[in-house]
């Protein structure tokens, strides 16, 4: 285990290698420039092919083909870039090729500004492009968590074989803080479904994103649909923190949840009962952590997100089904939350309780 | 325990590099860190920022409007964030070029340290951020000065021709604040 003190695109970038991604196509865009920068050295070094397309979709669209290939292949973008990723990505899913989009997340909607917010949450959690899919998308609030995350991303997306999403807000990767980067490991052999030549093979491998029989394509979904459900029961990651006994209940993901969490300490140290739901992956959701909340016990969730509108809110209403009053704090613009605003919020329940 | 401080200043005044080395200097000494670098259009032309929080447990938010230190390289950003200075907190000023008379806030001690002028009669005016720096580090006494000291100066290792002036630097600058904060009590 390596310990370095990291600046968080550059983090990411080296978690991915590590991981076994020896190919990488990306399009520049703020806040999210230093993962290419560092790859576009880094890979070469290890065997691996950096590519700067001549656009987002070019660059998605190299990633499957290395990705059909049995390339752990990646690609990085920011929130309008993504959008123009997203056809892409729909092609992946319904082809069955595996990948790891990042997208850090900046302010929108639109060009918005190249500053940090979590405004792509409906996107990156419900439908990352047309057609009907899901991914596994999951959401670091610490650079550790990051690295960790991308890391296994990799993994998720060859046991799957599906486009597996990293989205941290801006925050998490402009910060410096310090890493412990998992081991080096081999990049996998080539998986037998991959399209990387027939040799030693009697049939051909055929990786479609569609096809014109009605059958097929709804024997299709149907294959994926079971993945989604296997997803809800197995792959959900939920932090809970102080939630017990919990009458405020906080509910944010990425960087806002790290503001909550140090919130929870301090108000806690006043007498105020507070707790967090930390979302980890926002697709699949863990409505469950919002269901077991009690009855009896909990007063008040305070949902808090920088985007507005804000956007998790309507998946936590849905986990917790309505029993609750909620609260809202939130931030956009690339202005960060700040943590005297959730303290005030909580305290102005507390009074009007 | 937990500290802290935004430096600002013009692009080209070395102000990353400062937040970076004080954050280095405590991951070095085991402490919680983040760095946040000021991430907007202004960085061309006008103020640099970064936002360096040390602690001894998880830290939540990287940036804060409750400042334990200022450390204003140039005028404009004593101007613009000597507000978000905490009462009882630290206006670090690099007096070269910083007029400590223009502090209107009477809430928070100041230190005008003119460390280009150090840097000046030590005879390289690359030092002037390694005065700055044992100037944090002694106001922000989160860690053994004599640690920051080694640690910074194998931070600073790469130029060979600088290592005896930045120590000549740095413990100037230690120097010199400990009057300071003797004249604060």
């Amino acid at each position: 285990m390596e310990s370095k003190f990291m600046k968080g695109c550059e983090a990411i970038a080296e978690a991915a290698i590590r991981s076994g991604c020896r190919f990488f196509a990306g399009y520049p865009i703020t806040p999210q420039n230093e993962i290419p920068e560092y790859l576009s050295r880094a890979l070469p070094k290890v065997g691996g092919v950096f590519v700067q397309g001549e656009s987002e979709v070019a660059s998605i669209n190299m990633v499957y083909g290395a990705g059909g290939a049995g390339t752990m292949a990646m690609t990085s973008s920011s929130s309008p870039g993504v959008s123009l990723k997203l056809e892409g990505v729909s092609n992946l899913a319904a082809a069955r090729i595996p990948a790891v989009m990042v997208n850090v997340m900046r302010a929108g909607p639109g060009m918005g500004t190249i500053q940090p917010a979590q405004s792509d949450y409906y996107l990156m959690s419900k439908a990352p492009g047309h057609g009907g899919f899901r991914t596994i998308t999951l959401a670091p609030a610490t650079l550790q968590e990051a690295v960790d995350l991308t890391y296994e991303a990799f993994e998720l997306a060859f046991r799957d074989r599906m486009p597996v999403i990293v989205a941290p807000d801006g925050f998490i990767a402009a910060i410096m803080e310090p890493v412990d980067l998992p081991d080096y490991r081999d990049p996998p052999e080539t998986p037998a479904w991959a399209v990387a030549g027939c040799e030693g093979r009697d049939h051909i491998n055929v990786l479609l994103n569609g096809g014109l029989n009605e059958e097929d394509q709804l024997a299709k979904n149907r294959i994926a649909e079971e993945l989604y459900e296997k997803w809800d029961r197995e792959d959900v990651r939920v932090e809970t923190y102080k939630v017990e006994d919990a009458e405020y209940v906080f509910a944010a993901f990425g960087l806002a949840a790290r503001i909550c969490k140090s919130c929870v300490d301090e108000l806690r140290e006043e007498g105020i009962k507070a707790g967090l739901i930390r979302p980890i992956t926002i697709s699949p959701f863990p409505y469950a952590a919002f269901a077991a909340l009690e009855d009896n016990v909990v007063k008040y969730v305070i949902d808090v997100e920088m985007s507005i509108p804000a956007q998790m809110v309507n998946d936590v209403r849905l986990g917790m089904k309505d029993r609750f009053p909620v609260a809202q704090v939130n931030t956009a613009g690339g202005l960060i939350l700040d943590s005297e605003d959730v303290i005030a919020k909580v305290h102005e329940l507390v009074k009007g309780v | 325990m937990k500290s802290s401080l935004l430096v600002a200043g013009f692009g080209g005044q070395g102000v990353m590099t400062l937040g970076k080395l004080v954050g280095e200097c405590a991951y070095e000494q085991g402490l919680k860190v983040t760095f946040l670098p000021s991430y907007g259009p202004e960085q061309r032309g006008g103020t640099a920022n970064c936002t360096v929080i040390l602690s001894d447990e998880p830290i939540g938010s990287p940036s804060t409007n409750r400042l334990d230190v200022l450390c204003a390289m140039n005028q404009p950003s004593l101007e613009k964030f000597a507000p978000n200075v905490k009462p009882g907190g630290v206006l670090l000023l690099n007096s070269s070029i910083v007029d400590p008379g223009t502090v209107t806030r009477d809430d928070v001690k100041v230190a005008a340290v003119d460390a280009e002028g150090i840097a000046y009669e030590i005879g390289e005016r690359r030092t002037a951020n390694v005065v700055i720096l044992a100037t944090y580090m002694t106001i922000a006494d989160i860690m053994p000065i004599e640690e920051v000291r080694k640690i910074a100066m194998a931070k600073l290792a790469k130029k060979p021709e600088l290592v005896a002036l930045n120590e000549k630097a740095f413990d100037r600058g230690v120097a010199i604040t400990k009057e300071i904060i003797a004249s604060w009590a």
